[in-house]
């Protein structure tokens, strides 16, 4: 087991999102302010662990042909539990995320983790390997939330930090004026512009760092 | 008559306005995964609309009969799923039966659709726009159909783009969501189409 390269997997070499290119729904449809990134990154990042826990425990007593199935209502269960948790004490954050909580049963991380990872690893490494991923996946949904909030509607930290408006939520502090943003980027369209920025920009540092290191 | 213009709303809203892919990011992953060729977006499309069709009559009748009435609402997420993976597993084996033109067809597509969000995606939305039964079948199956609209439009520019001259780091992924970011942006133009 080696720890530091379960990290650095799950954050660059081989990060959910940008890499391996999972669970883009959600990826694309939340990250429109901090505060609900920041929400949807930790519920699944919650969400990951257990699940990833439970499937190695129980991966030496379930029946191959039925495998799916089960990852599948082992994850369904874990995603009702965090669903109801964030109804009963973050309601503003369920308004926000809408559908795309029950939705996290099919996000493909945690079911392409389950079947690539945990399934052949012990309970140590796959809980380690939950946290990696899951923070992986949450860097990335915040870094898409800071670019697409501040050039898109100018602010930072919508949702938690700055003045509240007559709804009773957070706007961010306002960093471009309000003249100026491409309030595009808010609207789905930013969604995908940005992510495939960002993956273009991932795959020009991965292909530059391995000519680095094959010319050494 | 208010009734119809009702199933017109909701039919022109799933598929042009409020698109599954465009707005609403439901169903990225098969959309961007199965889009290279235009045969097998085909393919796909039809699978999805199919299963979204039955999988939102379904998940009502369970939700209506089953959960209301025992009380049983935050089964939800769980019962909707289950009732998601055995459908599909289901239709296989009928396909195969009695259908095997038709089988071989979408066969590869079929087992890919559980994971779709699109069809979980769209069970949830019916029960959460308090949707009748007729009204969620309809938006089952035209969100369905402006998944296969989206799918066939977008393949058709991918095989182009092999042909495109991009910087290399763009390759696979990066170029694909640009494009689906600016038909995104044609699809916008839609959104002020509010007939009723």
């Amino acid at each position: 087991m080696n720890l530091g390269k379960q990290f650095k997997e799950g954050l660059i070499t081989n990060n959910p999102v940008l890499v391996q290119v999972l669970g883009m729904c959600s990826t694309m449809a939340i990250t429109t302010s901090f505060f609900n990134g920041l929400g949807m990154g930790l519920a699944v990042l919650v969400i990951l662990t257990l699940s990833n826990v439970i499937i190695s425990a129980i991966r030496k007593i379930v029946p191959d042909k039925i495998r799916i199935a089960m990852f599948i209502v082992v994850i369904a269960g874990f995603v009702t539990m965090v669903d109801l948790l964030i109804q009963a004490f973050l309601p503003d954050l369920a308004k926000s995320l809408g559908v795309f909580i029950p939705l996290i049963v099919v996000n493909c991380i945690i079911l392409g983790r389950a079947e690539s990872f945990s399934y052949k690893n012990g309970v140590v490494a796959s809980f380690f390997d939950g946290i990696f991923q899951g923070f992986g996946y949450t860097v990335v949904l915040l870094i898409m939330c800071i670019i697409r909030e501040l050039l898109g509607a100018g602010t930072f930290g919508g949702g938690i930090l700055g003045p509240v408006n007559a709804a009773g939520t957070h706007m961010g502090i306002q960093i471009i004026p309000s003249q100026f943003p491409i309030g595009m980027l808010t609207l789905p369209v930013g969604g995908f512009l940005v992510l495939g920025t960002l993956i273009a920009a991932m795959q020009w540092a991965l292909s530059k760092s391995k000519n680095k290191e094959e010319s050494k | 008559m208010q009734e119809i213009y009702t199933l017109l709303s909701i039919t022109l809203g799933a598929i042009l306005s409020n698109n599954f892919i465009f707005s609403q990011f439901l169903g990225i992953c098969p959309f961007l995964g199965v889009s290279k060729k235009v045969d097998t977006a085909v393919g796909m499309g039809i699978a999805v609309t199919f299963v979204m069709g039955l999988a939102s009559a379904i998940t009502w009748l369970v939700n209506e009969y089953i959960l209301v009435t025992l009380g049983l609402g935050y089964m939800q997420t769980v019962a909707f799923i289950l009732v998601i993976a055995s459908l599909v597993q289901f239709i296989e084996m009928f396909l195969q039966k009695s259908m095997p033109s038709l089988y071989t067809a979408l066969g590869v597509y079929l087992p890919l659709i559980t994971t779709n969000c699109a069809v979980l995606g769209v069970a949830l939305l019916n029960i959460q726009n308090n949707y009748s039964f007729i009204e969620s079948v309809v938006y089952g199956i035209t969100g369905g159909l402006g998944f296969l609209l989206a799918i066939v439009l977008f393949a058709s520019i991918r095989e182009r783009l092999v042909f495109a001259d991009y910087p290399k780091n763009w390759d696979g992924f990066p170029i694909a969501l640009v494009t689906a970011g600016l038909m995104a942006l044609a699809f916008m133009g839609f959104s002020g189409l509010k007939v009723w």
